[in-house]
Order: structure tokens, then sequence, then C-alpha cells
């Protein structure tokens, strides 16, 4: 079997595993899963607007996907994307709100200010890793919670002690009313774009630049890099901002394009969070990032329909589409097996 | 003669490449038999295949006389066959009982029999007079100790065919002798040994017969009382080998390195170097010789500047670079081969060519505006790679961690000369290569130095110090405790004086004069 073949063939073997998985838990949970999976499709596909709400979800994924993998690329475990998530959001929204500018500087500056404030949650755990060599899994973890309830109680403050930030000025949000005339009014905003660019950004300073060079290498070989020359203390920290930063900017994505304002959370997001996942279906490389963005909002997006449409409850819902990401990520299994069934033919022959 | 193991006709195949064609290998029972080969030769591939961790496309293999097929590690184990590994398989916390008894835990109403299984260890141990305490922890004892640990291993799953894998690597020479004297007390107790190594001294001390495999093939078997070494040699490389490195005398010229009173601290806080002295000049090769951990370490990461200065003074070309940044000591002229070249060396999961530009990767040709250059990167390392003959499957792309250490290390040497540097310190720049490289290697140095630059040579190997330098510093306890010219000195003379034991040498030059 032709290396081409197989690197074709795994994904899609591995997602029609999951489904069949995935039929069997509903067909045993007394659900149709034919009615089920019509459901989540017409979630993801069915008209304009599903689909242009399909690529918003998508948009913080990428994000917070580029977050996780640009830490794993350079040896470091972002735990805290979540929360310099919410950091991001926070800041875009109120620089959203508070100042009266023309578009070319409003939005910009919110973008801005949703990166930097993600950046600056990440320099925390970076500098004490670089510094005193605390682990930066713990205080990532941590710095989660601290967000959660700092951004809630800032919320109060803005908002005067109410529930939500004030919608932002027109001059800073990202929605745009042809996205909204050709896809029926769905929440699609220009974000996606910003979110291809934020991929080659990615690309860009992992493979072409002596900055990349330097993450990596300090990332794989902390002692060699020192040997050469490297400020390895800096670069664990720059690692760290410059993941914090894309995950401030999927933050901006909900604060300047889904929702134009920030609500007090009374959970996390978990947008952060399933970054992790969708950085390891995209084996932390930019473009697999943007893929497993795709498949990890589609299939989010898309059950939402399931309950309305089959009946299927959220519950269900997600074991279905955990399990399709499950197989996805397990695609090594079946690399194994398809290897194995390649060898036997090769042999019968 | 009764065989316990005979390989016939061994072929194994990894896709195109073939690793072992057409291998035969015969053990006697009771003789120590060594395998001896360049890295990549196919030793490793031979024993695994012996180990049942790797299939054979052909050839056959009996045990005992008779014909078997060895599946799975668990197969040789049950057939007899031991495996000691060069990298130990053992568990850091666990006692080396519970280590031994790892997968083969001996039970008692469900627990495990700890208490039986550390009496039968220990009476093992004393058996063969190995010398392991067997409720030590294993990250507690030396490495040394650890090795005999992994021989218990094999016995107490009553191997009687060991098959040592490179065994003396990470040894001091202390714990050599040692070995040498284990293995010809297993010997004495009815074992059977194959030995696995590229160290033609160790195989004349130890071995009864040799099987040479070169680039896969098996070359033949001689009989060691038979041979010698430079025959050895020539059967593995597969040509004459220079063991004396050929060079014209030293033409030494103006002052390079200049080290005046140094004193370094280790990570503890506690001196390793005190007050050492050193001049090495251009056009010359300063070795200096010691035994390991008597601040030679410290010494060289001083110098480049990966290691806070306590005292003293650095000085190169006549500028003071004590206490600069590594980067602007790099950039000052000093190419550094590192001692420990996975560590410092190499980043083992960047592609060659990457590590090629370790040093440079931030500088024009390479680099402009922060910008790099990845034609120019692997252009210049396919430049490299070929001038210093570094073999690998992809050639610049191939990663780091895929490559023989003799491949590695050429590499690395290469990227240190080819930045044309005022001074090259090369700290154990042999270590665990084969005769070819080591060759290689010393011609390099020389050439370097016939340049006219200075070189500055590490070594914990008398022989490489001996033949290599054109002056040899002793250090012993963080200083140079004499400087000797190699052609006027001897091995026992410099044995002493690494032992410390100058003063009574010249007290003793002293007393002759007085008389």
């Amino acid at each position: 079997m032709s290396k081409r073949l197989v690197n074709i063939l795994v994904p899609l073997i591995s997602i029609i595993l999951g489904l069949i998985i995935g039929a069997i838990v509903m067909a045993v949970s007394g659900f149709n899963p034919i009615d089920g999976y019509i459901a989540l499709w017409n979630g993801i596909f069915m008209d304009t607007y599903t689909m242009g709400e399909t690529v918003r979800q998508i948009t913080p994924y990428v994000f917070s996907g580029l977050a996780v993998a640009f830490a794993f690329r350079t040896g470091l475990f972002n735990i805290g994307v979540e929360g310099q998530l919410i950091m991001g959001w926070l800041a875009a929204a109120w620089v959203g709100q508070a100042f009266d500018l023309p578009a070319i500087i409003h939005l910009p500056l919110a973008l801005l200010a949703a990166a930097l404030a993600g950046a600056l949650w990440a320099f925390i755990p970076g500098l004490l890793k670089a510094k005193l060599q605390v682990h930066e899994v713990i205080v990532t973890i941590m710095l989660n919670y601290t967000a959660l309830h700092v951004a809630n109680a800032l919320i109060e403050v803005i908002a005067d002690g109410g529930e939500r930030t004030e919608r932002i000025h027109e001059t800073a949000s990202l929605r745009s009313q042809f996205f909204e005339s050709i896809t029926d009014y769905s929440r699609l905003h220009w974000g996606f774009l910003l979110a291809l660019i934020a991929v080659v950004i990615m690309w860009f300073i992992l493979e072409k630049t002596t900055l990349g060079y330097e993450l990596k290498s300090v990332g794989f070989n902390k002692n060699a890099s020192q040997y050469a020359g490297m400020n390895v203390n800096k670069n664990i920290i720059l690692a760290m901002v410059i993941s914090g930063a894309f995950a401030g900017l999927g933050g901006a994505m909900e604060a300047l394009g889904t929702f134009e304002n920030m609500s007090k959370l009374h959970a996390m997001t978990g947008i952060g969070f399933d970054g992790i996942a969708v950085a390891l279906l995209g084996a932390n490389q930019p473009f697999g990032v943007l893929l497993g963005a795709i498949l990890f909002g589609s299939l989010k997006n898309g059950g939402l329909n399931m309950p309305s449409e089959a009946g299927v409850p959220t519950e269900i819902v997600s074991i279905v589409i955990a399990l399709i990401i499950f197989f996805v990520a397990s695609g090594y299994i079946i690399r194994v097996a398809l290897e194995r069934f390649g060898k036997k033919r090769k042999e019968e022959k | 003669m009764e065989y316990v193991i005979e390989m016939l006709g061994i072929r194994k195949q990894f896709g195109d490449f073939v690793a072992n064609d057409n291998i035969t290998l015969q053990l006697k029972k009771g003789e120590i038999h060594a395998l001896l080969g360049e890295n990549g030769a196919g030793k490793s591939t031979l024993m695994n295949v012996l180990f049942g961790l790797y299939q054979p496309e052909a050839g056959t293999i009996r045990v005992h006389g008779k014909e078997v097929k060895i599946t799975d590690p668990n197969v040789a184990n049950n057939l007899g066959i031991g495996m000691v590994h060069q990298h130990f398989m053992l568990v850091e916390n666990f006692t080396v009982t519970e280590n031994i008894i790892l997968g083969s835990e001996p039970t008692k109403m469900g627990t495990i029999n700890i208490k039986d299984a550390s009496k039968e260890v220990q009476a093992l141990s004393e058996k063969y007079s190995l010398n392991v305490e067997a409720n030590a922890k294993i990250e507690d004892i030396s490495v040394g100790m650890q090795q005999r640990v992994e021989i218990l291993k094999t016995l107490y799953r009553g191997a009687d065919i060991i098959i040592f894998d490179e065994p003396t690597a990470s040894l001091t020479p202390q714990e050599i002798t040692e070995l040498m004297h284990i293995m010809k007390r297993l010997i004495e107790e009815g074992k059977s040994i194959i030995l696995i190594t590229h160290k033609l001294n160790e195989i004349m001390e130890v071995s009864d017969r040799v099987t040479v495999i070169r680039k896969g093939k098996g070359i033949g078997t001689v009989t060691t009382a038979e041979t010698n070494p430079t025959e050895l040699a020539e059967l593995m490389v597969g040509r004459q080998v220079v063991f004396k490195t050929e060079k014209a005398p030293a033409n030494p010229k103006e002052v390079v390195l200049q080290i005046d009173s140094l004193t370094v601290a280790d990570n503890r806080g506690i001196d390793k170097v005190k007050n050492l002295n050193l001049t090495v000049r251009a056009g010359e090769i300063v070795g200096i010789a010691g035994i390991d951990g008597n601040g030679q370490s410290e010494l060289i990461e001083a110098i480049t500047g990966l290691r806070k200065v306590k005292g003293g003074k650095i000085s190169l070309n006549g500028k003071d670079i004590t206490g600069l940044k590594p980067r602007k000591i790099t950039e000052s002229g000093v190419g550094h081969i590192p001692q420990d070249r996975h560590k410092h060396g190499l980043v083992l999961d960047f592609p060659i060519g990457h590590n090629i530009a370790l040093q440079t990767y931030y500088k024009k040709p390479i680099s402009k505006s922060g910008v790099i250059d990845y034609k120019k990167v692997n252009e210049i390392a396919r430049k490299i790679i070929e001038e210093y003959d570094v073999r690998s499957g992809e050639g610049e792309m191939s990663l780091a961690r895929s490559l023989s250490g003799g491949n590695q290390q050429k590499a690395i040497i290469g990227r240190e000369i080819d930045r044309n540097p005022d001074l090259l310190i090369a700290a154990l720049p042999t270590r665990g290569l084969d005769v070819g490289a080591i060759e290689f290697i010393h011609k390099r140095l020389i050439e370097q130095r016939d340049k006219g630059k200075a070189v500055l040579l590490i070594s914990f190997e008398l022989d490489e110090v001996m033949n290599v330098s054109d002056q040899i510093a002793v250090i012993y306890d963080g200083y140079i405790i004499d400087t000797v010219n190699p052609q006027e000195t001897t091995e026992q003379e410099l044995g002493l004086l690494m032992a410390g034991q100058s003063l009574q040498r010249k007290k003793e030059k002293v007393g002759g004069e007085n008389e």
C-alpha cells in the first residue's frame, strides 16, 4: 500500500469507525442512529445559516488549538489556554465598549488588548518556569480558575454590578452585514479570516524565523541551546507569551464576533481545554490544527441539532462526538492495522 | 567441540537496507566469544535476532544442537539466553531484589515473597562474587554495580548463555577490570558469554575467539591467541589502521589561551577548579590528562562561558573573556566539541542539517533580519556532511537521533571546525567511537594544529593524550599538577601524576641533583 494512500485512508477509516461505534451507542440507548446522524449532518450543513454558525464555532478552536500547539512545539504544556482566553475575551470586550474610536483603530486596538491580556496571563507561568523551575502545568491550571473569578469580578466592576458588559461599539465589531446577508443572519464574522492568518503566522514563526529555531531548540534540549549561546530563560518566557497571545485572540473572537460582550461565566468555556484535543488532532502542526478545529467545531455545532431534531439527549451526543474524536486521535492503531493487512496481502501473492 | 549456540547464515533486512547478510556465529560452551564490528556494522541487530526481538529473513539458529525459532525474548529466556543491555533496564527507585524479580515475581499466598527472593539474590551474588547488596536501591549504587545487577538478573532467570552489549561503555577503568574478572568467574561456573564490543584491548584481554562483522557481512572468526589488535582492526575496518597518529613536530607560536589562577565551583558550591594556570599557544595541541572528576568538566564550562567563574582570569588572544556569555566567547574564536554530545552537542530531535547550523543560524548568510534561509542551511550542511564523511539515512534531513555516535560526533566536529576558531576545545572527542572514527578525528585535530590553531584536548584515555598532544598538562584535584612532554614521559609517570604524586617525584629529582 502506498504511503499516500495510507495517509488518506487513515483519517477516513477513523471517522467511519467512530461513526459506527457512535451508532451502536445510540442504538443501545434506544435512539435511531440514522436519524441521529442526519440531525448531526443537518446541524453542520443544512442551510447557509448553520454553515455560517459552524464556521463561527470553528474560529475560536483554531486559536486555542494554535496556542496549545505552539507551546507543545516549544517543549511546554500550556493547559492555561482556557484562562488566557477568558482574559483575552474580557480585555477585548472592555476595549470594545469603553472607547469611541474610528474602526480602523478601534478594532485592531481591541484585538491587541486581547492578545496582550492572554500573553500577560501566560507570562506568569513562563516567568515562574524560567526563574524558579516551577512546572508550567501546575501554574497554568491554577491560573484558569484565577482568570475565571478575576474576570467575573471585573465584569461586575465594568458593568456597575451587572451580569454582563455593555455591547461593544460597532467600530470594534468583527461582524459584517455582508456575512449576515449571505448566511441568513448567522453570527459568522471576520474572525475566521484572522484565524487563517494566525495559522500562517504560527507556521512562519516556527518554520522560517531564527526565533522559531531558538524556541524549538530550547524546547528540545536546553543544554545544547545554552551551549549554542541562546538565552534559555528568555525563550521559555517568550514561548509562553506567544502561546498566550494566540489564546487571548481566541477570546477576542467571542468578544468582538460571537457575543459582542462578556457575561459572567458560571463555568469554564471549554474552548481552551478542547484546544488541547484540537492540537493533538492536528499533530501540533499549524495546518493540522486548522483541520482539527474544523472537525471539532463542526461536530460541536452539529451536535447542538441532535437533541431537537432526533431527540438524542446531549449526554449521548457528547459520547458520540467523543468517540469520533477518539478514533481520529488513535489513527496510529489504524495505521498499524493497515500495514499488517498490506503485508499479508503481499505474502499471499 | 560442542556448540551451545549456532547462528548459521543469518540474514536480516530492514526495507532495502541489509543489516545482517549471511552471518554465522558459533558459541562454544564455556568460552568468551567476542563480536567485533564498527558502530553500525550490525552487531546489535544480530544479537536482537538471537534474543528474539527481530525475526531473521533467512538462516537457522540452533541452541544446544537443536534448531529453534526464537519468536520473542521470553523464548530466549526459556532457552537460557540472557542479555545485559548497554543501557540498563532498571527501575531507579526499586531495590536490587525488586528489579531482579520484576516480571517473574515469586509469590506466597498472593503476595510477593520478597524475603526469600532477597536471600536468593544475595546467595547468587556471593556465588559469582558480584558483591551486590540485595536490598540497596538502584539510585544509590554506582554504575558498575548497576551493571552487576543486570548480570544477576540474567543469572536469576537461569541464563547460561549471557550476551554483554558494549558493557564497558559507561564504566570507569577500575570497574572495567572488575567486570573482566566477573566474566572469567562466570566462565568458571560453566556459563558461556558473547561480548559485543569495538574495543580491541578488551577483546585481547578476555575473549577466547572473535567473530568480526563489517557492514553487515560476516568476515570470519579467529582465535584470540593467534591474532593481534592490528589484525583485528584491519578485519573490522577493512583497511590498515594507524594507531600511532603520524604528525610533524609542533611549531608553537603566540599564546592563544591564557588562564591565570582560575577557580570554579560546581553546582553544590564546592571548588572543583582551584587556582589553575594553563597556556595554549597557536600551533600546538595541549592535552589535559586526568582521572574523571578532577575538574575537567568545570574547566571547560568556565572557558566556554557555560559556568560562572569564581576567581581568576581567562584571556583569548590577549582579550579578557572571563565571565562573558557563551555566544560572545564563541564569537571571539572558540570552537567547542562538548564532552557529552547528546546533552550539549546536539538537538537530537532536529535534523542533522539544523544541528550543523546550531552556532551560525542567526548570522549571515544563513539568516537575514530574523528569517532563516533553510536552503542555505541545508547547502552548508551538505558541504560539511560530505567533507567530514557523516553517514546517515537521509543526508542532512535525517534526525540527529538516528545517526550513530561516530557520525554524530563527526557532524559536531565539522560544525565547530568549519567556523575556523582560533581555539578548538575537544572534550573526550572519541568517547565510545570505533578505531576508524577515532583515527579520523585525531587527524582532524592535528590538521587544525598544523593550520596554526590552538587545540585543547581533554581526555581520560592515556593513549589518546600521549598520541595526539604536543604537551600534556596533568590535572589533579582542580589544578595542573605538572606539564610534561609526551615524548619524554611514560604511562607510568603520567599515572602517578594523575594520582597526585608529583611532589614525591620532584623531591626525588631534587635529591638526585644534590648527590
